[in-house]
C-alpha cells in the first residue's frame, strides 16, 4: 500500500469511527461507512489539511469511495 | 380549565462535587468544594487560574469515540444526564408515547469551546475559509436538546431557552407550564455549561466577574462573606424529568416531590449589575409565590442566586427581607455556588436537584467557606454557613438570575396526594 493510502486509509478511521479492515478501496463513505453529508465534507477537508492541497467543490463531489480518495490523492498530493 | 399538577419523576447530575446524584448530593451535604487549579487549558497568563471543573470526566465512556468528536462538551454532558435521568425516571419510548414525551434544555452561552477552537483555527490561516462542517451544528445552543431527542427518541416539544445564568430555570418554567396545559406527558428539562476555556475565563475576567483568589481556590466562592470577591465559575449539567402527575400515578413512578410554581421577571436595569434595592428579584419571589398559591411563611429554604459577587449577594439579601420580613429570621438561606461554584446556564437546574433533595430529605445544605461577616448583612439571617442543617423542608426556592437583568425562580414542595 502507498504511503498516500495508508494515510488516506487512517483519517477515515480516525474521522468515521469505522474498523480499518471496512476502509477496502470499494468502499463507499455513505453506503458502507456510514458517513452522513457532512462527514463527506469533513473528510475532504482533511485530506486537504493532511496533503496541503485545495481540492474544489466539483472535484470533491466525484470523491465518493475510498479508492476514488487515494487516487485523486496519489494524482495531485504535492 | 384545570392546570394539572407536575412532579419530579427523575434526576440526573453531573456537577464538579459529583457525577451523579448521588455523589451530587452527598458532596453538598458535606460541603465539599468542586474548585482547583485549571486543568483544561494554560492559565498561567490569566488573572483567575482555577474554576470548579468536572472530576475524571470521559465522554467515550458514556458516547462512542465518533460520537464524542461531534459534540461539544456542554452537549456531552447534556447527554450523560438525560442517560441517567432517563433510566432514573423509568422512561421507555416503547410502552408510552414518545410523541407527548419532550426535551427544554438550555445552557448560558453553549458551544464556546468549540467556536474558540474554530475561529482560531481560522485566524491561523491565510484568510482562506476552511471551517469545519460540524462547527455550527457543534456549536449552537439548542444543540443538546436536539441530540437528547435522537439519544433517547423523544418527539414531544424540543427547544432551548437562554436567559444566561437563568437558563435552566425558564427551561424547568417553560417544561412546567407545558405539562400544566396537557402540552406534554413528560418533559425532560434542565441545561448544561462548559466555558472553562481561554475565551470563557478571559470574557469574565475582563468583566471583573471572577473571583481572583488564586491563593486558594476552594475557598474562593464564599458568598455572603466580607471578603468575596466575584464567582467561581463551575461546569456540569443537571436535568429534571417533569411529569404529569396523573401520568405518574397511573405508570406508579417514583414521586420526589411536586413544582408548587415558577415565575420570571426583568430587571430593567443594567446589562450585568443587578438592580441595587434588588426589585426584579423581589418581584420573581412574589411572582413565583403567586403561581404556587404559597405564602411568604411557607418557605423553609431559599437556595439563593447568591454568586458570591459584592453587590450580586446584596441585592438578593435585600429581596428577600423584602418579600418574606420576618419570616426571613426563619427560613435556612443558602448558596451552594459555593462548593459548586457557578454553572452559569446549568446553576438554576442543579440548584433546583439541591431543593428538590433538600425537600426529600429534610437537610438542607450549607454556605460553605464563611470566614467573616459582612457587617452590611443582617445578622439574624441563617445562611446556614458550614454545615448542613436538618430541619423539615415543606418547600424551598430557588432563585436564579442572569446577564441581561433576566430573573427566574422555581418553588418545589413535598408531594401530597
Amino acid at each position: 500500500m502507498s504511503d498516500i493510502a495508508t494515510r488516506v486509509k487512517k483519517i477515515i478511521v480516525d474521522k468515521l469511527g469505522v474498523d480499518e479492515a471496512e476502509v477496502t478501496n470499494e468502499a463507499s463513505f455513505t453506503n458502507d461507512l456510514g458517513a452522513d453529508s457532512l462527514d463527506t465534507v469533513e473528510l475532504i477537508m482533511e485530506f486537504e489539511k493532511e496533503f496541503n492541497i485545495s481540492i474544489p467543490d466539483e472535484q470533491a463531489e466525484t470523491i465518493t469511495t475510498v479508492g476514488q480518495a487515494i487516487a485523486y490523492l496519489e494524482e495531485h498530493a504535492k | 380549565m384545570q392546570l394539572k399538577r407536575v412532579v419530579v419523576t427523575g434526576i440526573g447530575a453531573i456537577t464538579p462535587i459529583g457525577n451523579n446524584l448521588e455523589e451530587y448530593w452527598n458532596g453538598l451535604i458535606n460541603g465539599v468544594s468542586g474548585a482547583d487549579y485549571i486543568k483544561q487549558f494554560d492559565c498561567s497568563k490569566f488573572k483567575t487560574r482555577f474554576a470548579c471543573e468536572l472530576k475524571n470526566f470521559d465522554p467515550t465512556q458514556f458516547l462512542d469515540k465518533k460520537e464524542a468528536r461531534k459534540l461539544d462538551r456542554f452537549t456531552q454532558t447534556a447527554l450523560v444526564v438525560s442517560d441517567q435521568a432517563v433510566q432514573d425516571a423509568g422512561i421507555n419510548t416503547t410502552t408510552m408515547n414518545a410523541d407527548r414525551i419532550g426535551v427544554i434544555f438550555s445552557s448560558g452561552i453553549g458551544g464556546l469551546i468549540t467556536f474558540q477552537q474554530e475561529v482560531v483555527e481560522f485566524a491561523k490561516g491565510d484568510g482562506t475559509p476552511r471551517f469545519n462542517p460540524f462547527f455550527i451544528p457543534k456549536m449552537i445552543l439548542d444543540i443538546a436538546a436536539g441530540h437528547i431527542s435522537m439519544r433517547h427518541g423523544l418527539r414531544g416539544p424540543n427547544y432551548a431557552v437562554v436567559s444566561a445564568c437563568a437558563s435552566s430555570t425558564h427551561a424547568i418554567m417553560d417544561a412546567f407550564n407545558l405539562i400544566r396545559l396537557g402540552k406534554a406527558d413528560i418533559i425532560l428539562a434542565g441545561g448544561s455549561e462548559s466555558v472553562v476555556s481561554e475565551a470563557g475565563v478571559g470574557g469574565f475576567n475582563a468583566m471583573k466577574a471572577l473571583s481572583e483568589r488564586n491563593d486558594s481556590p476552594a475557598t474562593a466562592s464564599r458568598p455572603f462573606d466580607k471578603d468575596r470577591d466575584g464567582f467561581v465559575m463551575g461546569e456540569g449539567a443537571g436535568m429534571l424529568v417533569l411529569e404529569d402527575l396523573d401520568h405518574a400515578l397511573a405508570r406508579g413512578a417514583r414521586i420526589y416531590c411536586e413544582i408548587g410554581g415558577a415565575g420570571a421577571t426583568a430587571d430593567a436595569h443594567h446589562i450585568t449589575a443587578p438592580h441595587p434595592e434588588g426589585l426584579g428579584a423581589k418581584n420573581v419571589m412574589l411572582a413565583t409565590l403567586s403561581d404556587a398559591g404559597l405564602k411568604a411563611d411557607d418557605i423553609d429554604y431559599i437556595n439563593v442566586h447568591g454568586t458570591s459577587t459584592p453587590l450580586g449577594d446584596m441585592a438578593e439579601v435585600k429581596a428577600i427581607q423584602a418579600v418574606f420580613g420576618e419570616h426571613a429570621y426563619d427560613i435556612n438561606i443558602s448558596s451552594t455556588k459555593s462548593m459548586t461554584g457557578h454553572l452559569l446556564g446549568a446553576a438554576g437546574v442543579i440548584e433546583a436537584i439541591a431543593c428538590v433533595m433538600s425537600v426529600v430529605h429534610d437537610i438542607v445544605p450549607p454556605t460553605i467557606n464563611h470566614f467573616t461577616d459582612d457587617p452590611e448583612l443582617d445578622a439574624r439571617l441563617n445562611f446556614t454557613f458550614g454545615q448542613a442543617q436538618k430541619r423539615t423542608v415543606n418547600a424551598a426556592l430557588s432563585n436564579t438570575f442572569g446577564f441581561g437583568g433576566h430573573n427566574a425562580s422555581l418553588i418545589v414542595k413535598k408531594y401530597v396526594a
